[in-house]
């Protein structure tokens, strides 16, 4: 029996679904280790403790709240260094970080510091004797690679989405605790934060991501593309790299190999001839439409469900038989 | 200024991988390699600081066997003035190890700025480089899409998911590109010819414990075959009704 430390991300005073991930991933390990505590860290502005119960609903024992004035940005630096000094003292098995933006970041400053093994963005572990076993999709995602961790405490990062939250309701005790160092001593300082627009879901929470490429032939176009993301209700927009690259759309839109990797329950690929750089960045999306005008465009081998046409065209028939199917239902 | 590029040798992405008789590697007939493309970005990245900001010195790093050499060169070849091969029979998949290798040689190297490429395209782990910051106990600022640098200071910009921060610290410090950063710009004939004097020292990498080992490297299963619904704005309907009865996504 061993317990589990997890890394509960937050952002502007909001959990963010990987935090949901990562605790009910260590429950899964902990109760697979025996039946272990799950000890959930969480960080932010004063205040963030009211999300402690959340934690506590996917599997989180204790609830470890780290809030401090400086702390309304995630601080790596005061991050790594709490973190860490927390999993040198729990005698933790393993400690599980989200592979997102802010736990690439953090959690292999955690391992240096801690001077332990690692095994970065898996899709599924599991315990063997002394080892933790994962997966982890490399070359692009053309090749699943199963490495052996060994030595404990073990530190993961988790793709997101790969592994859905289970809810595990436990009474979580909530215990503060002061950041491991002054954050006035941080030598990387966030200056300003450029919040997403407004409302708008990220590519990486979505459940459908509308996406463009080339064939829209203009950045004014994307409107058709966004105008479809609407009609879904719960929908992202995308893009190819040649987009991004072309100032279309910003760099955070980029959905491929150099870009994000993506698995939304549907993906909907809009004039994307279906280039290896794409394809390696959707090609785990549950169900994909692709629309193109090209019959022998690549993009229709991955896809579930083609139409052969113009977007410009099929775009806006396609919004409204959305926006008419989802009235309905 | 004194920068430092850390580079790896990775297949190019775009090729049909097979799976070695092994079962622990791709199968390296035939493969094309160059430079991982975020790497790329980085050697790029360190070359037009020094262009734009007089004197300088580029170094480029390469852990691995007497290959990671063809990439050394092409870095020389597109301006970097030295390179230093870590020679090791082979890259371990394990971060730290090769973290602490790079430390080894970066420590004490008198350098301002060490760039990093975001991620291998291959491993695709991005680990190397925010370990390395650790064990050098200098700033880090992982994934960025634009960097500016005067007096001794830096401003970077990095995406997150929806969203992106405008963080500052000071040199050294290490830094891993990602998108949004000038691509790398093709060797001219004179590069070339240049690199070819230009001084490449190999030395023992000293990799330490491996915790992170390979078991297996298989194959994704293969999506199954999909279907073209129909011609144009035509097929929308039968392609709204899959969605909703068969694919259940509307």
């Amino acid at each position: 029996m061993a317990n589990t430390f997890a890394m509960a991300e937050s952002r502007g005073g909001a959990l963010r679904r990987v935090a949901i991930e990562a605790v009910s991933a260590a429950r899964a390990l902990a109760d697979a280790s025996g039946g272990g505590e799950v000890h959930a860290l969480l960080a932010g502005a004063p205040g963030v403790a009211a999300l402690a119960p959340e934690l506590g609903k996917y599997g989180a024992d204790v609830v470890i709240v780290v809030e401090h004035p400086a702390l309304a940005n995630a601080n790596s630096e005061v991050l790594a260094a709490t973190a860490a000094g927390r999993i040198r003292s729990g005698g933790y098995r393993a400690a599980l970080f989200s592979a997102s933006a802010q736990g690439r970041d953090l959690a292999p400053r955690v391992a240096a510091k801690l001077g332990v093994g690692m095994a970065a963005d898996v899709t599924s572990f599991e315990l063997a004797g002394d080892a933790l076993v994962v997966r982890h999709p490399a070359y692009a995602g053309k090749v699943i690679a199963t490495l052996r961790l060994t030595g404990t405490p073990a530190i993961l990062t988790l793709r997101p989405g790969a592994r859905a939250a289970v809810e595990q309701a436990k009474a979580a005790r909530v215990e503060s605790a002061p950041p491991a160092v002054d954050p006035a001593t941080s030598r990387v300082v966030v200056k300003e934060m450029i919040a997403g627009g407004g409302a708008k879901l990220d590519i990486g929470d979505a459940p459908v991501i509308v996406s463009g490429g080339r064939g829209l032939k203009s950045a004014e176009n994307f409107k058709l593309v966004e105008d479809l993301a609407a009609a879904f209700g719960n929908a992202a927009v995308g893009a190819t790299r040649a987009v991004t690259d072309d100032g279309w759309r910003p760099h955070s839109d980029q959905i491929g190999q150099t870009g994000r990797q993506v698995s939304p329950d549907l993906y909907v690929a809009c004039g994307i001839s279906g280039a290896i750089q794409h394809i390696a960045g959707m090609r785990n999306s549950r169900t994909i439409v692709a629309i193109n005008k090209d019959k022998d465009a690549p993009i229709f081998k991955v896809a579930d469900y083609g139409i052969v046409g113009d977007v410009l065209e099929v775009l806006p028939v396609l919004t409204a038989a959305v926006k008419q199917a989802r009235s309905q239902g | 200024m004194k920068i430092a590029v850390c580079i790896k040798r990775v297949p190019d992405m775009e090729t049909r991988f097979k799976i070695a008789a092994s079962g622990k590697a791709v199968d390296e007939t035939g493969l094309k390699y160059d430079m991982s493309d975020f790497d790329g970005y980085a050697v790029e990245t360190a070359l037009q600081l020094n262009e734009k900001q007089g004197p300088g010195e580029t170094v480029v790093i390469s852990l691995g066997p007497d290959v990671v050499q063809e990439q050394l060169r092409k870095a020389l070849s597109m301006g970097a003035d030295r390179a230093v091969q870590l020679k090791a029979d082979r890259v371990p998949v394990d971060g730290l190890a090769i973290a602490r290798a790079l430390a080894a040689e970066l420590e004490g190297g008198g350098y301002d700025l060490i760039l990093f490429g975001r991620q291998a395209v291959d491993s695709a782990n991005a680990t190397v480089g925010p370990m390395t910051a650790e064990l050098l106990d200098l700033p880090c600022a992982t994934a960025v899409s634009t960097l500016d640098i005067a007096n001794g200071r830096a401003t970077a910009r990095r995406e997150l998911e929806g969203a992106a921060e405008i963080v500052e610290f000071p040199l050294p410090a290490i830094v891993t590109v990602d998108e949004g950063m000038p691509r790398a710009r093709y060797p001219s004939l004179k590069g070339i010819m240049a690199a070819k004097k230009k001084p490449l020292e190999v030395k023992p990498a000293q990799l330490g414990e491996e915790r992170l080992t390979l078991e297996k490297m298989e194959l994704p299963p293969e999506r199954a075959a999909g279907r073209i619904v129909g011609e144009g704005p035509g097929a929308v309907p039968d392609l709204v009704r899959l969605l909703h009865t068969e694919a259940k996504v509307l």
